[in-house]
This record gives C-alpha cells, structure tokens and sequence, in this order.
C-alpha cells in the first residue's frame, strides 16, 4: 500500500549527521554497501567495475561542498571560504513523495517506526520514486532493475543476533570520528534530538515539503586563519628561551 | 532529465490514438465509410502500440500488472487503470462500427470521456512531481490534452480526407490553441526562479555561497545520468523551432490547403503530410520536455 501511513505510533527513527566534525573519509559508503550489498534484497551491483566506465548502487554517498561568505575569497577579509562534506543517504521522510509514486505497492513508509522500504518483490523498476525524490536517495540498481535506497538498516537495528553497540545503522557504527548518530527523533529526550535542539540542527530543502526525519548539524563558526595567525613569526619566538640562549638573544637584540 | 525513447514514444503515439479516439467517440465520422473503420482500428493501435513501448523502460516489465494496484495514491497506477478501462468502449465502439456500420452516442462518450481522463492522469505523472519545477503547474495536463486533441482532429481530417469540413476547421482552432499553451508554458519554464537551490540543498547558505568541490564518485552515477541530461539542452533552442515548425506550422498550412483544396485524393494526401509533420513535431516537443527539465537533484551535483 503506497499511501502513507495513517495511524503512525510517534517514533521516527533517523539519523542526525553532523557536518561541523564529517572529514569526508567516504568510510560509510564503503561500509554501507559491505553491509547491504549482502543484506536486505538484492545485491548492490557495480557497473564496468575493473574498467574505464565505473558506476554502480550505492545507498549512501558523500559529496563536498566549498562554501563562500560574500567577499570571503579574501583569507582574513569577512570570513574564510571553506569544504564541507556532506554525507547524504535516505532523508525517511514523514510526507515521503516517493511513497506515494509509486504505482506498485513496493514503496511503503513503516507505520511503527517511520522507515521508507522497497519491496524488491514487487518494484518494476519504473523509477518513478527517484524523479519523485528531491534528494537522490534512491538509485537503481541496473543488474536486478529494481529501486534501491537506504534501509536504516533495518537488518541491525531490531537484530537480537548483534551485540547492542551493532544494533545501529552500518554507516553509524563505522564512521571514525562519530560524525553520525542514530536514534528515535519523535522522542523529544532521546540523545539524537536533544543533539538537533542543541546545535540548531536543519532539514534539507524544506521547500520541498517532505518533512525529513533525519537532521543535519550545522558547522561550528571558526576563528578567522588571520586572527590565528601570531604577530610576531612562530619560528622567530623566543620567549621560552632560557639560560644561554636566554643571554644570547637580548645580547644580539641589543647590538 | 533523460529522455527515455520509450517514454516519448508511449506519450507521442498513445497522445495522438486518445485525441482521434476522442474525434470518433464524438461520431464527427461517418461510421458506413472505410477509412472510418480504417480510423478507428488506428485509434486502437496507436493507443496499443504506445502502451507496449511504455513497458520497455521498466526494470522488471514482466510484474507491470502489480502497477493497476495503488490508483489511491499514484497518477502512474491510475493512468494503467484508466488505460486499460477505456480499452473497453473504445473496442466496443470499433467493432459496433466496424461490423453494423452503427455510432452508439452512450458508447462514444464513455470513450471520450475515458481518453480524456487517460491523458490527464499521463500528464499528472509529471505535473505532480514537486523536484521538477518546469512540469509542476496546472498548465502540463492542458498542454498533454490540447495537443493530443489536435492531433487526433487532424488524423481524423486524414481519414476523413477532405469530406469533413467541421474536423478541419476544429483540428486548426486546437492547434492553435495548444501551441498557444505550450508557449506559454514554455515561456514559464525559461524563466521559472528554482524553488531549491545549493544553499538550501545543503542548509550552508547561512554561511555563503555554495559550490559542487568534489563529486561523490569521479564519474557519473544513475541520478546524474537519470536526472543530469545535457545533450538535448545545448540544442534546445533550434529543437523548439523545429517543434514549433513541425508540429504546429505545417499541419495549418497543409489544412488550409486541403481546405482550399476541398475532397479527394490531394487533400488526403496534403492531411497526411500534416499529420507527419506533427507527429515528428510533438515528438520533438516531448524530447524537450524531458531534456529540459531540470531536478532538484542537481543542487547536489
């Protein structure tokens, strides 16, 4: 049933990314497509993979930004320009406009938990959900020619098999510097959404009207590079100095 | 976004098998006469042949029965419902014409009413997506309907060849008025202003302006490819002025030729060349349609 769901409990499970510490290592990619190229459905598929014309599914892909103040080509001017990566899978969106595409019954958003899934069973690939969505969450994947898109790891999360710290989402439990976090954002207390309330965290293109589960923290500002920059040059510091060369710079100053 | 052959094709043919479906359901033809029948079977053919070519693009064509399931929801579900249910008159006229020589007025609105609501849940496929901002307005179903009417009056005129004045004096009032729509929402689509863009893509516009550093991938993926088609762009302004030549030009030049020209074989003959020329032409319009429209995707890439 491709409507959405209209006795929904209050969780909405997603994932809050942090953009202020993401260092674009791509470690989520890779261990996102480890995880659920042998999990939930079919197998993510590389095109071309030893060759010149590599593509292939993925479920979850980094992209960089350089961002910009006005006047901000100038180091120490207004502000400095900067890289932001960007991490970006599925957004499991309340009002997800790929759901209701979908002509088949194969798109579904979860009443109990808020997870947008395919069913693979019953996609015909006609990949109307990924015109539907503004993000680029869904890919198709050309061997099996059905829609992939990120499933929460839905595999992980409820699975009694993993220790506890498995039970979150691949990209998650892998990220290095703790730049993903998982958690239920309909509970106004759990840690994920005193995070977002926190750090003023945003939704993506909310003028597309799909309100996104999953939240983005903004980068922290940052001291201009020249207001950290040392008046007098580092290698020309001599406070610490003591004993004899303690002598011999106010002796050479002096002269 | 990338035109898949398949797609234009479907919109193209079953386009112009509705709008001279919808020319018969009206009983503007003589149901004793051949090229009457000969119509009618070409309605239904059209119609047939642009249904099978829509299933070529799928990924798994061989489950495209489970898309007659989510009419509640989705236009694409509703369209193979409505296709399929406007099969039913629309055989039944045929072949009540066919084999009685007999035009049953309740029959031919029904199926009237059918290709009408066909076409407008194809052209709400696209109308509905909000990512697309050039398909979303009330204007994409007028111009899906208009020119599918245009089409199906001057096939029908073909047909007709010369002997049905009132076809052809409609045909040229419903092209002007479709290429009249399409203008105008041509024109809104030139100059629509992005509801999204990087900055509100990424949510860093507070900080400045936003610039693509680094693709996720060094070369392309299916959303750039699905979504980031180029080619037809860099030549869309001639492809517009084919379109407009083609599709919109030629058939009235060649009506108002077989008009002057009254019935027979030359007037047949000038009609089916107009209605070439407006087949390649709306082929034309609808390889811009996709070409040109541009998805929110791209704030990414």
């Amino acid at each position: 049933m491709t409507s959405l769901p209209q006795n929904r409990t209050a969780k909405r499970l997603g994932l809050v990314i942090d953009l202020d510490v993401c260092v674009g290592c791509h470690a989520c990619v890779i261990s996102c497509k480890e995880w659920n190229t042998g999990g939930y459905g079919n197998a993510l598929s590389d095109q071309d993979p030893y060759g010149g014309d590599v593509s292939g599914t993925f479920l979850n892909r980094i992209h960089s930004f350089e961002v910009v103040p006005e006047g901000g080509q100038i180091i120490g001017e207004a502000g400095d320009a900067r890289v932001v990566h960007f991490p970006k899978s599925c957004l499991h969106c309340e009002d997800a406009p790929c759901v209701t595409v979908c002509p088949t019954g194969a798109s579904y958003k979860r009443a109990e938990d808020g997870i947008v899934l395919v069913d693979e069973d019953k996609c015909i690939g006609c990949g109307l959900c990924a015109w539907a969505c503004a993000y680029g969450a869904r890919e198709m994947d050309l061997a099996a020619g059905v829609m992939k898109k990120c499933t929460l790891c839905v595999d992980r999360i409820y699975n009694e098999t993993l220790k506890q710290e498995d039970r979150v989402p691949s990209c998650v439990r892998t990220c290095p510097v703790n730049a993903r976090h998982f958690g239920d954002l309909g509970d106004p207390n759990s840690d994920v959404s005193i995070m977002v309330a926190e750090r003023g965290g945003f939704d993506l293109m909310p003028e597309q009207e799909t309100r996104p589960t999953n939240k983005y923290l903004p980068p922290r500002p940052r001291t201009c590079l020249s207001d950290s920059a040392p008046i007098i040059p580092l290698a020309e510091n001599t406070e610490g100095a003591r004993g004899f060369f303690a002598w011999l710079d106010k002796t050479l100053d002096r002269i | 976004m990338h035109p898949a052959f398949s797609i234009i094709l479907f919109t193209t043919l079953s386009g112009l098998g509705y709008g001279l479906a919808v020319v018969l359901g009206l009983g503007f033809l003589d149901p004793s006469l051949l090229s009457t029948k000969l119509a009618y079977l070409a309605s239904l053919a059209l119609i047939g042949i642009g249904l099978l070519s829509s299933l070529l693009h799928l990924g798994n064509p061989q489950r495209a029965w489970r898309a007659l399931s989510q009419w509640r929801s989705s236009w694409l579900s509703r369209e193979g419902v409505m296709a399929i249910a406007t099969f039913v008159p629309l055989t039944l006229n045929a072949t009540l014409v066919i084999f009685t020589d007999r035009y049953d007025a309740i029959l031919g609105l029904i199926g009237v009413l059918g290709a009408l609501v066909t076409v407008y849940c194809t052209s709400m496929i696209y109308a509905s997506l909000r990512t697309v901002g050039s398909w979303h307005t009330r204007l994409t179903p007028l111009c899906f309907i208009l020119i599918s009417l245009a089409g199906g009056l001057l096939l029908a005129g073909a047909f007709a060849g010369g002997n049905a004045l009132m076809v052809e004096l409609l045909a040229l009032a419903v092209i002007l008025l479709a290429l009249i729509a399409k203008m105008v929402w041509r024109n809104r689509a030139t100059t629509l202003v992005p509801v999204s863009t990087p900055e509100s893509a990424t949510g860093l516009g507070f900080i400045g302006k936003v610039r693509l550093f680094e693709r996720p991938h060094a070369l392309d993926n299916y959303l750039t490819r699905e979504m980031g088609f180029r080619v037809a762009r860099k030549h869309a302004a001639k492809l517009w002025v084919v379109a407009f030549f083609f599709g919109a030009i030629l058939p009235i030049l060649t009506l108002l030729i077989a008009m002057a020209a009254g019935s027979g074989p030359t007037a047949q003959l000038v009609l089916v060349a107009g209605v070439v020329a407006h087949f390649l032409g709306v082929f034309v319009e609808r390889w811009l349609f996709f070409a040109e429209a541009k998805h929110a995707v791209m704030n990414y890439y």
